[in-house]
């Protein structure tokens, strides 16, 4: 719960786009924000509906607004990992993630000191070695 | 064998076509059909990026689809085959009078589409192609992943549209 004197100056301002299928983006910054309260580090954008174009649109509407140079995506084939690179091609300095998970995002939101790409490469370290099978063998 | 899918897909190789109908297809090769694909060397990597390593991705304009489609068909690995539009598949269904069944998996809104289903908007020029592809004897249905209700073309396009004929 946020304490009563907290003030909308206290919100993290967006530093990255979660992109992906559904309500992937959504989900994973509701997540972000139920265990860090920091959800607003991120903007979802769902592909839902969008053409590649439409998406890819979007995205560079997003980036040309906020200033915001980091994109995690769910897929490496998904249709926002995708416009991500195209975007990439005029723009090199841009940073992607794909594949991401939970971990990775968390790591990227403690990472606010952190340049982008050194914050980008400890969340992708991150979320990797979250990754687990347990069990029967 | 046999090409196991033909798509139409104006996103082209994504997440439902790579995972949604390539798993449970176990999908080994996917042929991209698309004139301006086909001559990007820049945009076949993208592409080609997008697919996982076990997976093979052949690029082709229509003109070579057609050609060499005997030889994706006799492929003992299993194919899919993805078209960005409809009158892209329109010319190489024409090509290639054996492909008999045609899957409308994704095409979006943009400025004179109608919609028709969630994932699939028309306009009335791509309303008269696919009419033109149900009456040359193929079967033609919207579908965006597997399990998915198959949506025939006389409930996309409305009663006037003609039902396949039988193969």
């Amino acid at each position: 719960m946020k304490s009563s004197d907290e003030s909308p100056a206290d919100s993290p301002r967006p530093r990255a786009v979660v992109a992906g299928h559904g309500d992937f983006p959504e989900g994973m910054v509701s997540a972000v924000e139920q265990i860090s309260g920091r959800g607003a580090v991120f903007l979802p954008l769902s592909n839902r509906g969008l053409s590649g174009e439409d998406i890819e649109t979007r995205l560079k509407s997003v980036a040309h607004q906020t200033g915001i140079r980091v994109f995690f995506t769910d897929l490496p084939a998904g249709s926002a990992t995708l416009a991500i690179r195209r975007m990439m091609r005029e723009d090199p300095e841009l940073i992607l993630v794909t594949g991401t998970n939970l971990t990775a995002l968390l790591e990227f939101v403690f990472q606010s000191d952190a340049d982008s790409v050194a914050a980008a490469q400890q969340s992708v370290e991150k979320g990797r070695a979250s990754l687990g099978a347990f069990g029967p063998r | 064998m046999p090409i196991a899918l033909y798509r139409i897909d104006d996103r082209l190789i994504h997440g439902q076509v790579v995972v949604g109908w390539g798993q449970p297809l176990d999908i080994d090769f996917i042929v991209l059909v698309d004139d301006n694909v086909a001559c990007c060397d820049w945009e076949q990597d993208l592409y080609r990026m997008g697919v996982p390593p076990e997976m093979e991705i052949l690029f082709a304009d229509v003109a070579t689809a057609i050609r060499d489609h005997d030889r994706y068909a006799r492929d003992p690995r299993k194919g899919l085959l993805v078209t960005p539009d409809i009158p892209t598949m329109q010319r190489l269904v024409y090509g290639v009078p054996y492909i008999r069944e045609v899957n409308v998996g994704g095409i979006h809104h943009r400025a004179g589409r109608v919609q028709k289903l969630r994932y699939v908007f028309l306009a009335p020029e791509e309303e008269t192609q696919l009419r033109a592809m149900v009456e040359s004897g193929v079967k033609v249905t919207a579908q965006d992943v597997p399990a998915a209700r198959e949506v025939p073309m006389s409930e996309v396009l409305g009663p006037s549209a003609p039902e396949a004929r039988s193969a």
